[in-house]
């Protein structure tokens, strides 16, 4: 409701005009700006997804074999995952007679990050003082990241090489790239699980078993 | 006689202040909020340490359901349109422009061919129901998705492909998706996820 108040004042004098306070009841306009507000609030997300940006390498079967880019085996890291949240890695090329040589480690900070971390020191150290150089405004923001990627691809940093069960999930994968990351690893790539892969799960799920059948 | 009258005052107290405090309230939810899609499925994306925003425009998203449904989104209309008359040419199929309007404007779309013209003669309700049944197949015997994909890449040349996937999608049938855009020369795309930092877990 809006009120219009006299003031009181003068009275008698005819000729000069009443002033009036005028007060609009902003009950309504509350109300309905409350409305509003809910709606916005329902309808939209403020935060915005987040993205991670891979490049996969090309199905081209053109390419040769010495075309492909190999991997000194002393500086390659497999991963690889498995169902129920389960990943082994092993260093360097497979041993298919040693159990062994697959490690079971974990998704947590004392798993895989530990051997990422541990395989790729000098990289993470240098990534660090670039960080806390560019907090203290000594380089730029661009300047960082050309830096950031030049260790990233430096000659000597290790290049892991992600293998997916197919009963691994989206989420193993997401959380083994987010290592990657985490790490400063530059070189990584995603490839399909081979049969040899496979094997050396199941052989050190036996603890050799099938190894030293294979033997036998 | 001696009984204190209360005076009855109109109680009036000056919104003026509150109203602002609301306009300024609805200002900033209405800048900084970005409207909900409407997803035909219920996905929860995992979480990752990346901190890249997804672009605003020219997104071609795939969403992926944990049993395997692959849902498209594009955010033009026009772009809409075009990739559904040329995907109707692949399979033999002509719109008309009613039906073309009627796609162009879905939040999400994800209908095998052979069901896209009953699917449209639908009402809107009805659509919203049924289409989490359906799903773009995507398998090698008849891979629709990839030609959705060959020609919303004509259509439109700066799209970004994102992908956003359940947490628990197996990781076949990520492959299956990633293989199909391997085989289009899509090897550049966005994994969608929600935002985690760095635990010590």
């Amino acid at each position: 409701m809006a009120e219009v108040q006299d003031n009181g004042g003068r009275k008698g004098k005819g000729s000069k005009q009443k002033k009036m306070a005028v007060r609009v009841d902003f009950t309504p306009m509350v109300d309905m700006n409350m409305l509003l507000i809910t709606f916005f609030m329902l309808c939209t997300s403020l935060s915005k997804p987040q993205t991670m940006e891979i490049s996969m390498p090309t199905n081209d079967e053109n390419i040769t074999e010495d075309q492909q880019n190999k991997v000194k085996a002393s500086q390659a890291l497999t991963l690889l995952l498995d169902a129920d949240n389960r990943i082994y890695y092993y260093e360097g090329e497979p041993n298919y007679e040693d159990y062994t040589s697959l490690k079971e480690t974990s998704y947590t900070a004392d798993g895989i990050r530990k051997v990422l971390l541990r395989k790729n020191y000098d990289a993470v150290k240098k990534v660090e003082e670039l960080k806390q150089k560019k907090a203290n405004l000594e380089i730029t923001e661009d300047e960082y990241k050309k830096q950031v990627s030049e260790v990233k691809g430096a000659k000597n940093t290790p290049t892991v090489i992600i293998k997916a069960t197919d009963k691994s999930t989206y989420k193993n994968l997401i959380d083994a790239l987010d290592e990657m990351q985490i790490c400063s690893i530059g070189k990584y790539v995603i490839v399909d699980i081979t049969e040899g892969d496979q094997f050396l799960i199941d052989n050190y799920n036996t603890k050799g078993q099938l190894s030293s059948n294979a033997v036998s | 006689m001696g009984r204190v009258q209360i005076k009855k005052k109109s109680m009036f107290i000056d919104m003026t202040a509150m109203s602002d405090v609301t306009v300024l309230l609805l200002t900033f939810f209405m800048l900084t909020g970005n409207f909900i899609k409407k997803e035909p499925v219920q996905v929860v994306t995992p979480g990752s340490v990346s901190e890249i925003k997804i672009p605003e425009t020219n997104i071609l998203q795939i969403l992926v359901e944990p049993s395997g449904k692959i849902f498209m989104s594009l955010d033009k209309q026009q772009d809409m349109a075009a990739t559904l008359e040329a995907v109707g040419k692949e399979y033999g199929l002509t719109f008309t422009p009613e039906e073309v309007k009627k796609f162009s404007v879905f939040q999400t779309f994800g209908v095998p061919m052979k069901n896209m013209k009953q699917f449209l003669a639908l009402p809107g309700e009805e659509q919203d129901k049924i289409l989490k049944n359906y799903g773009i197949p995507c398998d090698s015997v008849d891979n629709q998705f990839k030609s959705w994909i060959r020609n919303a890449r004509a259509a439109n040349r700066d799209l970004r492909i994102a992908i956003k996937a359940d947490q628990s999608t197996p990781y076949s049938v990520i492959k299956n998706v990633m293989s199909s855009l391997q085989d289009l020369k899509e090897n550049r795309y966005n994994l969608i996820t929600s935002l985690k930092q760095v635990s010590d877990d």
